[in-house]
């Protein structure tokens, strides 16, 4: 059996006087208002299960309320649940005595906050060195992970220096630092951008999947930003009045939305911005190859009513673009081939290109864009009517 | 018509009547332990000559608290000297010392017990409100029975009045300390005396030093009171004047103890004052 990083079962929270009654309430399906008004009992977390595998960024999204913070408190237990399980590395973290609880939360989990909540009677160095402080670590080697920590996220030289006289994004990075300092496998990020400048988040966001590339833990982060979330996650959670809507990767979300929420939820998204040219592309047929005549190739642009189709060689490596006028030219010539008529000037991207940065190419360019892996191999095609056709209907482009 | 009473006062006296038979052993040697404590206070400050005495003040003032404030200190106490009240001052100075000492000592730890238990908070506050409205006078006359006449019964009366301060602030000072800082110490996996040795209390220090400087300055008030129930120093001089009626002796004493009051403050506000800057270097 694998073991999960994160194993969370049948976990409800109830704030209120009396949760048990609530509980019991949920599991003979009244809603949330109903139990407000009948028991006074607010429901922070519904019936939430969920598996959040090692060295994977889950993302869990939801509106203020929705109870994402709460469960993600839950995780290492500042809010203590009603009821459920919630299993760390097999341990159950729910049945922990306090002294356990310590242990688990000094040495497995590192918590990232809005508000950045570091101490501003400590300097940065003494900040980060915290969680290794409760540890009862000697100064001198405490500093120096710090130290290391604080180097980690570019800000060595400013240890003497204390968090007021940081911009947000840098006392975040230190919030960063302090959380990664004793290397923990899971962070824990309760909104941890939110609190930021656009453009100074978008760096933070960068930096943390670039963060992630090389430390490779496991990440449950928090936000309400569904752009956030599609950037950052590889498996995204989506969470209203306590339950979870809908988990999956981030193109499940937008092109299978399980309920209508959900739907409503990512229907304003910039799908520009999430969709690669992968998602978007056409198979590429027809196809022409190098050994084919043009005769041939005026019948397959014939037969499907374009005016160029790609040439390839028999690995699918492209060897050019042949317009039709050019394959009529090599026609009235009486060439066998057409390997001497071919454009070989033509319009390529990367698979992994993001849609909103074609969107250039696509003005200027006249016939088809090539998507082609590094070695210049033909993986398909898009054309501006693929583009639109994929940003138009919630109907997937693949 | 119907003859109703609550005889509290009966009551009073004869609860007291009985306490003093009971506990009277217990007061007499906390009265004598106290007075001992009292005496070398006064007699450390008495020690120095006057002159040498400001000087020093002075000079400690001027590198650790403010240039300004020590000259200014410096003045007054020669003010003081002239009006060959420096004995009478001294002594005062040392009952509010340790009457501060003393609020301190029990204030501090009962308001960081109410900053942690919501129910030691609500049995704490009310006792609170009753010490610090209860007109001095009436406590006055048991800290004479339970003391006997002297500065012993004052410094009694000193650790009622000044002892609110204290509690009140020290347990405002660290629930007032933001739930994020506290969220994020446990997430670290602090224990409770973790978080308040090293996140709460020393958060809570501004505060704590304005209950400080409460406190010095209730003692000083109460230490003038006092002297009716001989407590001596400039508040006996205050008192004298007016069973004299001699305006210009209330004048001195009375200047005294302003005098006194703004240098206590001063030194005392000015060190609140720097831990809050320590605390807020936002330059």
């Amino acid at each position: 059996m694998v073991i999960e990083k994160i194993e969370i079962k049948n976990l409800y929270k109830i704030f209120g006087p009396h949760p048990e009654k609530a509980v019991d309430l949920l599991k003979s399906s009244k809603n949330k208002d109903e139990i407000l008004s009948k028991t006074k009992n607010v429901v922070g977390l519904n019936n939430v299960s969920l598996s959040i595998k090692s060295g994977e960024i889950f993302v869990v999204m939801g509106l203020s309320g929705s109870g994402k913070s709460t469960l993600a408190r839950c995780i290492n237990r500042l809010i203590e649940p009603t009821s459920g399980e919630i299993y760390i590395d097999g341990e159950n973290i729910t049945a922990m005595s306090y002294n356990e609880l310590l242990q688990v939360r000094r040495n497995k989990i590192g918590m990232v906050f809005q508000s950045f909540a570091l101490f501003p009677h400590l300097n940065l160095l003494d900040n980060v060195a915290y969680g290794l402080k409760v540890q009862g670590v000697p100064v001198a080697k405490r500093h120096e992970k710090a130290a290391q920590a604080l180097k980690g996220v570019g800000l060595s030289g400013w240890e003497k220096h204390y968090p007021q006289q940081l911009s947000g994004g840098m006392r975040q990075r230190v919030g960063l630092a302090r959380a990664l300092a004793n290397d923990p496998g899971i962070l824990l990020m309760d909104e941890a951008f939110s609190a930021l400048d656009p453009l100074i988040r978008q760096d933070m966001q960068d930096e943390l999947m670039n963060m992630q590339g090389k430390m490779n833990k496991t990440i449950v982060f928090i936000t309400h930003d569904l752009n956030e979330a599609l950037k950052l996650g590889d498996r995204i959670a989506l969470m209203k009045d306590g339950k979870i809507n809908q988990v999956g990767t981030p193109e499940e979300i937008l092109n299978q939305p399980a309920t209508k929420y959900v739907a409503r939820f990512v229907e304003g998204v910039d799908k520009t911005r999430v969709f690669t040219a992968a998602h978007v592309m056409k198979k590429p047929s027809p196809l022409l190859y190098a050994k084919d005549g043009p005769r041939v190739a005026l019948l397959r642009m014939n037969e499907v009513g374009i005016s160029s189709i790609f040439v390839v060689d028999k690995q699918k490596k492209i060897q050019g673009l042949l317009y039709a006028d050019k394959a009529a030219e090599a026609l009235r010539a009486g060439e066998d081939t057409v390997i001497s008529y071919l454009d070989t000037d033509y319009a390529k991207v990367a698979p992994e290109t993001y849609i909103s940065d074609m969107f250039d190419m696509m003005a200027t360019v006249q016939g088809p864009v090539a998507v082609a892996s590094p070695d210049d191999h033909l993986l398909g095609i898009i054309v501006r009517g693929t583009i639109f056709a994929a940003l138009s209907g919630g109907e997937s482009p693949l | 018509m119907i003859e109703f009473r609550i005889p509290l006062g009966d009551v009073t006296n004869d609860i007291f009547d009985r306490l003093i038979t009971v506990i009277a052993p217990v007061t007499n040697a906390l009265s004598s332990s106290l007075e001992t404590f009292l005496r070398w206070n006064e007699t450390f400050l008495l020690l120095w000559p006057p002159l040498l005495f400001i000087v020093v003040l002075g000079l400690v003032v001027w590198f650790f608290v403010d240039k300004k404030l020590s000259i200014f200190i410096a003045f007054s106490l020669i003010f003081m000297f002239g009006l060959a009240l420096w004995d009478q001052t001294m002594s005062t100075l040392g009952l509010v010392i340790a009457g501060t000492l003393l609020s301190l000592l029990f204030g501090i730890p009962i308001g960081i017990l109410a900053s942690q238990y919501d129910m030691a908070e609500k049995v704490i506050t009310p006792i609170l409100d009753f010490m610090q409205t209860l007109p001095s006078f009436v406590y006055l006359i048991p800290a004479v029975i339970f003391f006997g006449l002297g500065k012993v019964a004052a410094l009694a009366a000193i650790l009622i009045f000044a002892l609110p301060p204290a509690v009140r602030l020290t347990n405002l000072g660290i629930r007032q300390v933001p739930t994020e800082m506290i969220e994020a110490a446990s997430a670290f996996g602090s224990t409770r005396t973790q978080i308040l040795k090293e996140v709460q209390l020393p958060l809570a220090m501004p505060t704590i030093m304005t209950g400080v400087n409460q406190c010095i300055m209730m003692s000083l008030s109460m230490s003038v009171i006092a002297a009716m129930i001989g407590a001596g120093g400039l508040g006996r001089e205050v008192l004298r004047a007016m069973q004299t009626v001699d305006i210009g002796l209330g004048m001195e004493g009375g200047l005294g103890i302003v005098v006194v009051a703004i240098i206590l403050d001063r030194i005392s506000q000015r060190i609140a004052k720097r831990s809050k800057e320590e605390r807020d270097i936002s330059k």
